[in-house]
């Protein structure tokens, strides 16, 4: 067995394991302690309750992918078109830079109810509700992955004869593309979070919407099997960025090869 | 005519502090020059002006006759670190320069490729900056400073960051590369060896502001003999510079 394959199976098997004794316990106390399924229903209710419902629970989560994709593209548009903006114009960054830091404090819960007013019971109060959440720290990452730059490569751009947009594009780019995917995986797990947060508040269709229904029926397997499964989204999506930023970055591995300290 | 001048080129941040004052140098076609003094003496501010990155508020920079102060894009320059960027492979590193003029990436590729094995590069072209050796690195860095002008180079310290061993080796591949491509270059070093080793003259910068106190001609012809560097006569030019310098 090649040493990566073991490190790969003890790193995901202890914590599987934890998973699987608490699990095992939870089962314990739901069939032995006598607990009603509403206030608490055993993993086997929450399987269950998964394959009854299933089908619907689908429908509903590509109404939420939908959202949040089509919130995530603008976020990251507006993010980065904000970014470039800020980092061009100094004057700008001053001005609007402080700004959008403090918008931040302004709770999503709070905004959520607010948009449903303004825009109705559709699509776009979610979606503009992701892009409030999604464009932040992108535009952070990316303003900071552009100003992190080295003087001295700028220098020898420039030195070169290099445009403005020439030292954008070969240098300032591809120097944040780092900063830009470590806020990706951040924004990703926010944008899902946001969609569900907003489909609560108003709506007809979506993950959120279902679970509003179920938590009033007092459905708890139901309510546990959708939690399950909006996590299971937020990991999967994660987990695709992390693979699309390894496919990006193919120079990275070889750098953290050469700096990889040996314990 | 010379290939570079620069005349009485004055230099100051702020108009406050003097970096340097008076400068007066000239480089011939083929010629290797060596700039050679204490650090923070200024050496580096005049690399920036003959690069177009500062503007002199006095003096100009005449490349073959034609005024170049204060733009950009006309001599190489290579900086004291490699710079290599981390992101793109070697042959992109090295082919940037020629891209940055408008070539065509595919074109400027393949011009780069040509020089692989001249440089000692054979190999690498679709390997990263950070799988190279040291010396590689630099020899790199000089092939992508000759491929943006194969006219004027400047070289800041290029075999600084070098080890002992290695800088020997790069020195005797340098001699070797230059007596092939025949580019005019200026380098700076504060390593009076290094300087007798390669140059065929030597400025003195002095001072503060720096000011060119001498010129040092090496009469050693090229390529130069096995044991230069323990010889009489080497001995005797570092006697010489030592005592110029004061150092």
């Amino acid at each position: 067995m090649s040493a990566k394959l073991r490190s790969t199976i003890s790193k995901i098997g202890y914590p599987l394991l934890t998973l699987l004794l608490l699990l095992l316990a939870w089962q314990l106390v739901c069939s032995l302690g006598n607990v009603p399924k509403y206030m608490l229903p055993s993993p086997a209710d929450v399987v269950a309750a998964f394959q009854k419902d299933w089908r619907l629970m689908l429908g509903h989560a590509r109404v939420t992918l939908t959202e949040t994709f089509i919130g995530l593209f603008l976020g990251i548009a507006i993010g980065f078109l904000m970014a470039v903006v800020m980092d061009r114009f100094s004057i700008l960054r001053k001005m609007v830079y402080p700004l959008i830091v403090v918008s931040q404090t302004i709770p999503t819960v709070a905004i959520a109810p607010l948009l449903v007013i303004w825009m109705g019971y559709q699509m776009l109060p979610k979606i503009v509700l992701i892009v409030l959440v999604v464009f932040f720290p992108i535009t952070i990452s990316l303003l900071e992955g552009f100003s992190s730059v080295d003087r001295d490569t700028v220098n020898l751009m420039r030195s070169m004869g290099a445009n403005r947009m020439q030292i954008f594009r070969y240098v300032k780019l591809p120097n944040s593309i780092g900063h830009f995917f470590s806020s990706l995986k951040i924004s990703v797990s926010y944008a899902v979070v946001s969609a569900v947060v907003s489909e609560w508040i108003g709506g007809t269709q979506g993950l959120g919407c279902y679970m509003t229904r179920v938590r009033k029926s007092y459905a708890s397997d139901k309510m546990f099997a959708v939690i399950i499964l909006i996590s299971v989204i937020s990991l999967v999506l994660i987990w695709l960025t992390s693979l699309i930023h390894r496919l990006c970055m193919p120079w990275d591995r070889i750098n953290h090869k050469r700096h990889s300290h040996p314990y | 005519m010379a290939k570079l001048e620069v005349k009485d080129v004055t230099f100051s941040y702020d108009n406050v502090t003097t970096i340097i004052k008076d400068i007066n140098l000239t480089l011939n076609d083929g010629e290797l020059v060596c700039l050679l003094g204490v650090s923070g003496g200024g050496k580096s501010t005049l690399f920036h002006i003959i690069s177009g990155l500062n503007t002199p508020q006095q003096g100009q920079v005449l490349l073959n006759g034609e005024d170049i102060t204060g733009q950009t894009g006309r001599v190489s320059y290579m900086l004291q670190k490699d710079m290599l960027l981390p992101y793109r492979t070697v042959v992109d590193n090295v082919a940037l320069p020629m891209i940055i003029k408008g070539m065509k990436k595919k074109e400027a590729r393949r011009i780069a490729s040509g020089y692989f094995e001249q440089f000692g590069l054979e190999g690498t072209q679709e390997l990263y900056p950070a799988e190279l050796s040291g010396g590689m690195r630099q020899r790199a860095a000089l092939l992508r400073t000759y491929l943006f002008s194969g006219d004027v180079a400047l070289l800041d310290e290029p075999f600084s960051a070098l080890d002992t061993l290695t800088k020997g080796e790069m020195h005797r591949w340098y001699l070797d590369v230059m007596n092939d491509i025949r580019l005019s270059t200026i380098f700076i070093t504060h390593d009076i060896d290094e300087a007798i080793l390669l140059s065929d003259r030597i400025y003195l910068l002095t001072g503060k502001p720096g000011t060119i106190a001498d010129e040092i001609v090496i009469e050693e012809p090229k390529p130069r003999r096995k044991d230069f560097n323990l010889s009489e006569d080497f001995l005797r030019y570092k006697r010489e510079i030592i005592s110029k310098i004061g150092a």
